[in-house]
């Protein structure tokens, strides 16, 4: 019984640590997603938010300048972004696609020359990693069951990205439902021209959704390399910022539904690792590769419609011309 | 009157060249200045690069040959994106559609040994179009019926082919005894003759690289492509559809029949992808052989203007950019391949997602000297009274 709680307590907390770059990322696709602007590049935001925080860390020995460094290069990017599809009309996928090849590149080349060990950071020293947050009375509590573990397991030692991404979940729900800008922001997703029409300006409102984007997926690339990791390797999202994207889907681009997805998508992670070569009673060995691709095709059962129905914002993916 | 042709006043019109010619070249300078910046950056002169780059690339023959065997990816890769394109569809699945077309080639190698190679070459490029065409099938399909976005899917079906392709590698075909997730090597018989080897049989010597018969291929899918898109009733419909949708169905056009039409040929095009990597070069069936193909084969298609011509031109291009580049690492200790990845991402991104940067600007100046034109015009003709 103990060992079945602390397995499960186990599988959470590897949950929890998979979910939150996936979470980071997913709701700074929903902020411009719910803006009208599709944004393919979260992988490419991710990516370039893991290299420079860890580079910046790696440097300063200052995992906060790191942190800072990693929201810098998200920001610029989504700027990038938003020049191409807000100011200049572009298509937004390639766009998207440009800045993910553009960083896939970029990032490997600059840890080649800056740091000469074959494309990745030096590895962090622990003073130069975002900390984890140590809770008090673990010892204390560590004598009561269930409760104890959970504290101890669960609780205690989590990154303080961890925290701020729980706080930032709660207040993007808040922001999204609850206020004027939120308001806005689902307007000028739905219909643009309406917003237009009310004497706001579509591309400011863009723009700031876009600014959040960028935000957000440089935390999530600053987490990866500086708090989970210790330091940025070669194609370090290695794809998380696509499954940060089929998750918004998957959560019909809403907090809550996209949190779940990601904890759904993480743990059917955390679960793969577990199950590698394990005998599954009747069934036998499940592919590791079967596992892998399961949030892919979920995904695509429900856009397909088979699966409940998601519906994106009515104007995402299409740029906003006045009419004259 | 107040609406006469060109009048004194009117705004000239904007050549045709400039759009399809002078913009792209912009555009690419733009990116290769910005790619210039970052070999700044990291410490090297981007003029000498940028000549080493190019002599690698097309400075003698053995080079010309690995140049143009990346080429024909880029023209399969690029023609597929393009008929899309052409029918208003956005396909980023040409990764995993040129990975399966591999895996239809390699199975139809596989199981003909000791068949004679032209024999096998047509059976491998017909099983890499039914593959590549299949994976394609799904994801069209969920759009013409169910109005899946073909640009998520193809996105989750490149994850999903990736997956299903390790676990055919790692658990099913892999060589008994090996440890490394590869078919075994595919009877010497079987393999599509490279160039050096096909030239020799008509006594042209040419340096060995793994440029091969797949080239002719490509160039001929290049034609096929012209020919359908604007010489049959087929690609004059597809078009339509990529057009104005409503416009067709008003036509008696089946837009959703249209849209699998063209997903299945821009699945087949990225499937041919393996023949020339399978068949030709690797002749065995190797984990993520496409190393990018398919994202290339959108800034090709963009930069082609979808037209068989600028495809060629443009996937031209990015195989001296891939050979050229990869070379770079033996000289300059600092550089290493993603380097290419970089400069394919700027052109990416100017080509194509801010192909309107210039195009006021440009078009603005031709007005003007085309309204200049036109008043000396008007002034000749009105005997300077005017």
């Amino acid at each position: 019984m103990e060992d079945a709680l602390l397995l499960a307590l186990q599988l959470l907390g590897a949950t929890i640590r998979v979910a939150t770059p996936l979470v980071l990322a997913a709701f700074a696709g929903m902020y411009c997603e719910r803006a009208g602007v599709v944004d393919i590049g979260l992988e490419g935001k991710m990516l370039a938010g893991a290299f420079f925080s860890a580079a910046v860390a790696s440097a300063t020995l200052n995992p906060w300048l790191g942190l800072l460094a990693g929201i810098a290069a998200g920001v610029a990017l989504a700027l990038v972004h938003g020049f191409a599809c807000i100011t200049h009309n572009g298509n937004q996928v390639v766009s998207g696609m440009a800045i993910n090849i553009l960083v896939a590149g970029l990032a490997p080349t600059l840890a080649y020359a800056w740091f000469q060990q074959g494309g990745q950071t030096p590895l962090l020293p622990n003073q130069a990693r975002i900390p984890a947050v140590e809770l008090p009375g673990v010892e204390a509590l560590s004598g009561v069951p269930v409760l104890g573990p959970v504290y101890r397991e669960l609780l205690n030692g989590n990154n303080v990205l961890i925290w701020v991404t729980l706080v930032l979940v709660i207040a993007t729900h808040w922001v999204l439902y609850r206020t004027r800008f939120g308001l806005r922001l689902r307007a000028v997703g739905e219909n643009p021209a309406a917003v237009d029409t009310a004497g706001l300006s579509v591309a400011k409102l863009r723009y700031q959704a876009l600014l959040v984007t960028g935000v957000l997926t440089g935390m999530a690339g600053s987490y990866l390399s500086t708090g989970h990791g210790a330091g940025f390797v070669r194609d370090m999202t290695a794809g998380k910022g696509y499954l940060a994207l089929a998750a918004l889907i998957f959560g019909k681009w809403r907090p809550g539904p996209t949190l779940f997805a990601c904890l759904l998508f993480a743990f059917t992670d955390a679960v793969q690792v577990r199950l590698q070569g394990v005998v599954l009673p009747g069934i036998g060995v499940i592919p590791v590769q079967f596992i892998q691709m399961l949030p892919y095709v979920l995904t695509v059962l429900l856009l397909a419609g088979f699966v409940g129905k998601a519906i994106a914002p009515k104007a995402s993916g299409i740029p906003y011309v006045k009419e004259r | 009157m107040l609406l006469s042709g060109s009048g004194k006043g009117q705004p000239g019109a904007v050549p045709g060249w400039v759009g399809y010619a002078l913009l792209p070249v912009l555009n690419l300078l733009a990116a290769f200045v910005l790619s210039g910046l970052v070999i700044l950056v990291i410490g090297e002169n981007p003029v000498d690069v940028l000549s080493l780059l190019l002599s690698e690339a097309l400075g003698y023959p053995e080079a010309i040959g690995y140049t143009l065997y990346y080429t024909t990816d880029y023209i399969f890769t690029g023609l597929a994106v393009a008929i899309a394109f052409h029918c208003g569809l956005f396909n980023i699945g040409g990764e995993g559609q040129a990975y399966l077309g591999g895996l239809g080639a390699g199975l139809v190698a596989l199981a003909l040994t000791g068949w004679p190679w032209p024999v096998v070459a047509v059976l491998a490029v017909v099983a890499s179009a039914l593959f590549g065409a299949a994976w394609a099938f799904i994801p069209a399909w969920l759009q013409a019926k169910r109005g899946s976005h073909i640009v998520i899917t193809t996105i989750m079906f490149n994850f999903i082919a990736a997956s299903i392709m390790t676990w055919l590698l790692v658990d099913v075909l892999i060589r008994p005894g090996s440890q490394s997730p590869e078919t075994r090597e595919f009877d010497p018989g079987v393999w599509l003759p490279s160039m050096d080897r096909a030239l020799g049989w008509f006594g042209i010597t040419i340096p060995a690289s793994p440029l091969n018969l797949s080239f002719l291929w490509a160039l001929a899918c290049c034609l096929l492509f012209h020919v359908f898109l604007r010489r049959t009733r087929w690609g004059y419909e597809l078009r339509t559809v990529g057009r104005n949708e409503r416009a067709a169905v008003y036509a008696g056009i089946s837009p959703s029949r249209n849209i699998i039409v063209a997903m299945l040929i821009s699945g087949a095009l990225a499937g041919f992808v393996g023949v020339n990597e399978i068949l030709g070069v690797q002749h065995r069936v190797i984990l993520n052989f496409t190393g990018g193909v398919g994202f290339v084969g959108i800034a090709v298609a963009l930069m082609g203007r979808n037209h068989p011509v600028g495809i060629i031109l443009a996937a031209l291009l990015f195989g001296v950019l891939a050979q050229g580049g990869g070379q770079l690492s033996f000289e300059y200790p600092t550089i290493n391949r993603e380097l290419v990845m970089v400069i394919q991402g700027l052109v990416i991104l100017f080509a194509g997602a801010m192909e309107n940067l210039f195009k006021p600007q440009v078009e603005a100046l031709f007005r003007r000297r085309g309204t200049a034109a036109a008043d000396a015009a008007a002034d000749a003709a009105t005997g300077g009274r005017g």
